[in-house]
């Protein structure tokens, strides 16, 4: 792992603390999260403490420090999708799988996020589970939808 | 189908030549790419990211195939976002001699009707949404124009004009529509100074939320001291519903760059940021790909257009983060630091990015810039209101029946906008409150339908313009759930430098819920409840007076204006501990109907808290006190006998 990061390193060749971000996005970009190696290599590279990369990283909503589930479930929890409904939508998927946003479900299978905005407003209230939407949506749906995707992994 | 002609020959005859007569072949590229006849059918696919939630990859393929399958010759765009967001996936035909025809809500399953109906040379009158007016070709009968529909009728359209019309990621397309125009008259025949005042004069204030005189901000940054200056264009929009500047750069890209590249000259820099958030998936490709273009064409790079100037834009990804409004965080960010305000002053127009003087403008503040020095400036100023002259994109959302992105010249009504360009209210519903100005924004109740959106008017009712957001909420809204959600979302934003605004907003959160919730102790009596609101007014306006930057002087707005019209809700959560809206889970009260229940026992079986008693073939009961609104009878209940009061 250590050897991709420094890979990253090498082919971005960042010129100073102002690339940072940048790089933390690629190593997201590559592992999917920011792994724990990912925050000593950069301490090195950039001359800041591995605790200064950390609060930084934590800072943005973007950067993750576990890795996502099979199937990331983001729910839209805009202002438009929160007048629809969205909190409902999220306490279902809560309670089926057991999870909260930022976490994933034991076996891996899922993981929830509650995104900002999605950017879809005239379709509120969204769902993306990996790239497919689902648009104007209710909390019986995505029920239907989550038992959907547990059979097609079942069989 | 580029091979024919470079775009360094394009911008040769466009932009540098000024003789009207051009050589044959330019003149029918020119005349090709504006496409007002065809020669070839041609079908234009609306691919912006609402777009494509609603489907528009799926029919893009499908008429793919389909032309395939019937061996129809046929060029296909993928055009931006026109703004009817309400009416997507979006596909416009145009066959030759005809005008171009828009189809709303296209389906993959429609795609074979209405492309059968093409080739015929006919249309499909089932999901007809207009026809394009073109001055030189008889028009469809039986086909409203598209601009006479009350969604266009009632708008100014300017920096959107070619949004969802041109392709997006062609250079040549937007020359040929006059692009890059202003820029070379600007490099090439104007001072630095003289495009300032010329800016000036057009009264352009900052679309990002504050707004500060545009050309007086270029001003104070180009007489600063210091050979490097930097220009930043702020393309993060980050508040939730708001989605302005993304459909912009999705649906014409070049309109921004050519606005950067004027204000660079203007400022007298070379190096430009454009801070876009990394989400923006397909507005950063298409950026990226007319920066490329670009450069191809020789308008960014070194001496430019032989003028001397050099420039250079740089995209950088934002990694999420509400504070960018406050443009010393959004510095910061640059910087590769946390995202947090420095104080202010010295201005980023004197000390900003790298302590190098620095000028932040919205994405549309700089969109408007090319097609003001293209018009000029007295038609600018006959736009809007005198005091703030041009037009404001809007994300429109919420409750009504038709939201996307409109452009509205300043000082039109609130009213106008709903009921005209919305479509008014959906399911027949009544309007409750609108918040204009995304989360730190504020509410705006039935008194103020009439109001008028410009800055001013706004200010005379204590709201803001902000950047475009604008959501429209009915009778089923609750205004104290909303005013939470804002806090749950403004208290999470907050970067924690200033203590009013992070433990501040933190406790007026803490209240908030209080209030939307069920008392889990009997300590918690109303009038302590009431004490809340009373404590809220009070926290409110401490963090609004003590903290350094815009978020927090304006996070207490939304709470703050949604008790001042909608005083007599938040009073109904704390003492009948009810919510009208039925909107808060905890304040909901079921009750079963003895008529109609059957006495099945599947409630009483299901009801986690026992809160149900009764027997079998016998009408149940709901115990108030031990219900917790949680919905599962009504969920169950076969014989529609559970209800909400």
């Amino acid at each position: 792992m250590e050897d991709k990061i420094k890979n990253i390193l090498t082919e971005y060749r960042p010129s100073g603390r102002e690339d940072l971000i940048s790089v933390l996005q690629l190593i997201q970009g590559t592992f999917d999260y920011i792994p724990e190696e990912a925050i000593n290599v950069l301490s090195q590279e950039f001359s800041l403490p591995p605790s200064k990369i950390y609060s930084i990283a934590t800072f943005y909503n973007q950067f993750r420090f576990t890795s996502k589930g099979k199937y990331h479930i983001k729910v839209c929890n805009g202002t438009a999708c929160h007048i629809y409904g969205s909190e409902e939508i999220l306490r279902e998927i809560e309670k089926q799988l057991a999870i909260k946003p930022g976490q994933k479900t034991n076996d891996g299978m899922f993981s929830l996020e509650a995104a900002p905005c999605i950017g879809a407003c005239s379709l509120s209230p969204v769902v993306r589970i990996n790239s497919a939407y689902y648009k104007n949506t209710t909390a019986g749906e995505i029920k239907e939808v989550l038992q959907l995707y547990r059979n097609n992994e079942e069989q | 189908m580029n091979n024919e002609l470079a775009s360094y020959n394009m911008v040769e005859h466009l932009l540098l030549s000024n003789s009207i007569e051009l050589p044959g072949e330019v003149e029918r590229k020119v005349k090709r790419l504006r496409r007002e006849t065809v020669d070839l059918p041609v079908i234009y696919v609306g691919s912006g990211t609402c777009g494509q939630v609603a489907g528009a990859k799926e029919t893009f393929a499908q008429i793919q195939k389909y032309l395939e399958e019937n061996n129809q010759d046929a060029e296909l765009v993928e055009v931006g976002c026109i703004g009817m967001c309400w009416a997507e996936p979006l596909v416009d035909i145009q066959l030759p001699g005809r005008p171009r025809i828009s189809y709303q809500k296209v389906t993959p399953q429609k795609v074979t009707e209405i492309l059968d109906a093409t080739f015929n040379i006919t249309y499909e009158p089932k999901y007809i949404l207009g026809q394009f007016k073109n001055p030189i070709i008889e028009p469809w009968e039986k086909i409203p124009y598209i601009e006479d529909l009350p969604f266009y009728k009632n708008q100014k359209r300017i920096v959107l004009e070619d949004c969802g019309i041109l392709n997006p990621v062609s250079i040549d397309e937007y020359m040929a529509h006059g692009g890059y125009k202003a820029m070379a008259n600007t490099i090439l025949y104007t001072t630095p100074a003289g495009i300032r005042e010329e800016i000036i004069k057009s009264g352009l204030r900052g679309r990002g939320g504050g707004g500060f005189l545009t050309g007086e901000k270029w001003h104070v940054a180009a007489d600063a001291e210091g050979e490097q200056k930097y220009l930043v264009c702020n393309a993060d929009e980050s508040d939730p519903g708001a989605f302005m500047d993304r459909a912009l750069i999705e649906g014409n890209p070049h309109l921004l760059i050519e606005g950067i590249i004027i204000a660079a000259y203007a400022i007298g820099t070379s190096k430009c940021y454009v801070y876009i958030r990394s989400s923006y998936e397909l507005a950063i490709k298409r950026l990226r790909e007319a920066i490329n273009e670009c450069k191809e064409a020789g308008l960014l790079g070194h001496n430019i257009l032989d003028s001397g100037f050099n420039i250079q834009i740089k995209l950088k990804n934002g990694a999420g983060a509400f504070v960018w409004g406050e443009e010393t965080a959004l510095i910061n960010s640059l910087e590769g630091k946390r995202g947090i305000p420095r104080p202010k002053p010295p201005y980023p127009a004197q000390q900003g990015l790298f302590n190098k003087p620095t000028v932040v403008n919205n994405a549309e503040t700089l969109a408007n810039v090319p097609k003001i020095l293209k018009k000029g400036v007295d038609w600018y100023t006959q736009i809007g209101t005198e005091k703030s002259p041009g037009t404001k994109i809007f994300a429109l959302a919420g409750k009504i029946n038709q939201p996307g992105l409109i452009e509205v010249p300043m000082g039109t009504s609130f009213r106008r906008i709903i009921d005209n360009i919305a479509g008014g209210m959906k399911n027949g519903g009544s309007f409750k409150a609108a918040q204009i100005g995304g989360p730190s924004g504020s509410c705006i109740a039935k008194e103020n339908l009439d109001t008028k959106v410009d800055y001013e008017s706004l200010a005379g009712i204590d709201a803001i313009m902000g950047s475009g957001g604008l959501v429209v909420a009915d009778d089923n809204t609750c205004m104290v759930d909303l005013a939470r959600f804002f806090m749950d979302f403004l208290q999470k934003s907050s970067c924690g430098k200033c203590i009013p605004c992070r433990e501040g907003t933190r406790r007026m959160l803490e209240i908030l819920e209080s209030i939307t919730r069920r008392p889990q102790d009997n300590n918690h009596s109303s009038l302590d409840r009431f004490k809340g609101i009373m404590q809220l007014e009070e926290l409110g306006k401490v963090i609004e007076d003590t903290s350094l930057c815009g978020l927090g002087q304006t996070a207490p707005k939304p709470v703050l204006s949604a008790l001042h019209h909608f005083r007599e809700e938040f009073e109904e959560h704390i003492f009948d501990r009810k919510c009208r809206a039925n909107v808060c889970r905890d304040l909901r009260s079921y009750y079963i109907d003895v008529e109609a229940c059957t006495g099945c026992t599947i409630c009483m079986e299901k009801c986690p808290e026992g809160a149900i008693i009764g027997t079998a073939h016998h009408p149940h009961f709901i115990v108030e006190d031990k219900c917790t609104g949680c919905g599962i009878c009504y969920d169950v209940c076969k014989f529609d006998a559970v209800f909400l009061k």
